[in-house]
């Protein structure tokens, strides 16, 4: 029983010798399993349908992240953080951008944290869109899933008018935004406002009360508050338990402490319970839209990053027309600005849970070294105890609520 | 609960083996000796006004040019209080222990696997110290200084030519 997967890895486990007869059957469920959504491999010892123990082997993607970015400037880290969690990029690159400005004293305009505030709140509806939209399809119902993504597609046309891109977005930079959002991106934000509530009503009234969903999912994965917080648990999946912890409303970041909204939380921690906080989290996601919507109106227009030359990248057509423009963006690209010999850590509430930057800055052009604490990381290392004693197929949604993305997994 | 109030407990409680406090950011740092990290740790955790119940994060930074090169650096965050703090230990690189933090909080595992991994950092007393990220049959601790992430010859991106 013990020589079931090649002698190559020392992750090799350990089984009680507690299957004398032989009955248990070894299954690997991954590295890719469409069941999955990901590179994850689980290899489980089987009673039939119900898995008796697990290992999770992780590392299928791992991209040397921290090395690389002590090796790269600090405005060239924005697009590997993109890559780590890429169902909602821009709150990493948010994350990142405030990590560094809270390094340098950046203090940012009122305005430009609202337009943070919009960006991130949007690709948090991306994130919260995929998982609960898997979810359902894991679960047997496809339509909601289709209607999900015609909205995701919407969101991801925002970022794209903003920045130009749509998935892996490096949206903003180190002191503001590259440029201003334009009309049409304000009129698509307005617009998506508009369409979206009917749209996750009727999602809603697909599942919520779904006697085949309820029974699916409810009672499964059930994860009590002292056991979340004992393995790090944070984000959704730690709320669902019924502890209120959220990063913006604990420590708040780009102005989160202007806007009024609520931090809903469940009380068994199962699949079903983190699948209507999402749920709600949408909602509350759309009302902080909504108020920083209102709240730009009364800011002064135009205004869309800090006044800080040394450190924010100047548009190319002034490096190319303006002596000074050009003298700074020599300055920056090659890290001739000094900057605090100290260490950094800041928190943001990503899309799985919080997502921190830790920074170790010697005052060179490169981080000294710089650590991600990674909610999918921490939040799957209890996935292989859970799932003693599941059903397979209780496994897998179970994998699906926890919305373990794997670029974040293995950074 | 003020960072003051929480530095003064400690050094209260384990006087001369806290050292260099300092606030970066409003962080609250500390440093501390391996011997005593376990007896820290748990305090913070189980000491009924600090509560520092929930671990952020373990990891580590290497700094080749000091004595004691291998630094484990601990966030833990006390959710009721609302506060972070942080702590730090240095270990030399010829013997790279330091007790684990998996009998306090079952989340350290992984994070110290990951720690093993890049830093080659021996948490006794972990269940299951085996690479988590790298490959099983990797041979060195990558996210050491002196391991080079190019060509080593490769002078181009040296920081000499940029001024420094």
């Amino acid at each position: 029983m013990s020589n079931f997967i090649t002698e190559t890895t020392p992750n090799r486990p350990v089984y009680n010798d507690n299957d004398p007869q032989g009955d248990l059957s070894t299954l690997n469920l991954g590295p890719t399993h469409p069941a999955t959504h990901g590179v994850f491999q689980n290899v489980l010892q089987m009673d039939g349908e119900r898995i008796v123990s697990g290992v999770s082997t992780i590392g299928y993607i791992h991209r040397a992240f921290e090395k690389i970015a002590e090796h790269r400037p600090f405005y060239q880290i924005t697009t590997l953080t993109d890559r780590m969690n890429y169902c909602s990029s821009p709150i990493n690159n948010m994350g990142w951008h405030m990590t560094v400005e809270k390094l340098l004293g950046i203090e940012m305009p009122k305005r430009v944290d609202y337009l943070r505030v919009i960006v991130m709140e949007l690709s948090r509806i991306t994130d919260h869109l995929i998982c609960n939209g898997i979810l359902g399809v894991d679960t047997g119902a496809f339509s909601g899933f289709l209607y999900l993504m015609e909205e995701r597609e919407h969101i991801y046309e925002i970022f794209e008018e903003i920045c130009g891109a749509r998935l892996t977005t490096n949206i903003g930079r180190i002191g503001g935004f590259e440029r201003d959002f334009n009309d049409i991106a304000f009129a698509k934000i307005e617009k998506f406002l508009a369409k979206f509530p009917p749209v996750l009503k009727e999602f809603e009234a697909l599942f919520n009360r779904n006697r085949i969903f309820i029974e699916r999912t409810s009672g499964v994965g059930a994860v009590d508050p002292e056991t979340a917080l004992n393995y790090s648990w944070s984000g959704p999946i730690l709320r669902a338990t019924g502890v209120d912890y959220d990063v913006r409303a604990n420590e708040p970041y780009s102005s989160y402490q202007d806007f009024d909204f609520e931090i809903p939380v469940g009380t068994t921690g199962d699949v079903y319970d983190r699948f209507i906080l999402r749920n709600e989290e949408m909602w509350q996601s759309l009302r902080i839209i909504e108020q920083a919507m209102e709240k730009l109106k009364k800011e002064p227009k135009g205004i869309f990053h800090a006044d800080v030359p040394e450190f924010y990248l100047p548009p190319k057509e002034k490096v190319y027309n303006n002596m000074e423009a050009l003298i700074y963006h020599f300055k920056i690209v090659m890290g001739e600005v000094d900057t605090p010999k100290t260490e950094v850590y800041h928190a943001v509430e990503g899309g799985n849970g919080e997502l921190g930057f830790y920074l170790v800055n010697d005052g060179g052009r490169t981080p000294y070294r710089l650590h991600f604490r990674r909610p999918s990381f921490i939040n799957y290392q209890m996935y292989a105890p859970m799932s003693r004693g599941m059903l397979l197929s209780d496994a897998i949604i179970n994998m699906s609520s926890l919305n373990i993305i794997a670029g974040e997994l293995d950074a | 609960m003020a960072n003051q109030e929480i530095k003064d407990k400690l050094i209260a409680k384990f006087g001369e083996q806290i050292t260099a406090p300092s606030e970066p950011f409003g962080l609250l740092t500390f440093e501390t000796s391996v011997n005593i990290i376990s007896e820290v740790l748990t305090f913070l955790k189980s000491d009924t006004e600090l509560k520092f119940n929930y671990l952020t994060d373990i990891t580590a930074v290497h700094y080749p040019e000091k004595k004691d090169a291998l630094g484990v650096v601990y966030h833990l965050h006390s959710l009721t209080n609302n506060v972070r703090i942080r702590v730090k230990v240095f270990i030399p690189t010829s013997n790279p222990a330091i007790p684990t933090a998996t009998t306090l909080w079952e989340g350290a595992n992984w994070m110290e696997r990951e720690t093993f991994d890049f830093f080659g950092i021996n948490f006794v007393g972990h269940p299951n110290l085996v690479r988590i990220l790298n490959v099983d049959n990797m041979t060195v601790f990558p996210m050491r200084r002196e391991y080079q992430l190019e060509d080593p010859n490769r002078v181009d991106k040296k920081d000499y030519f940029f001024g420094r």
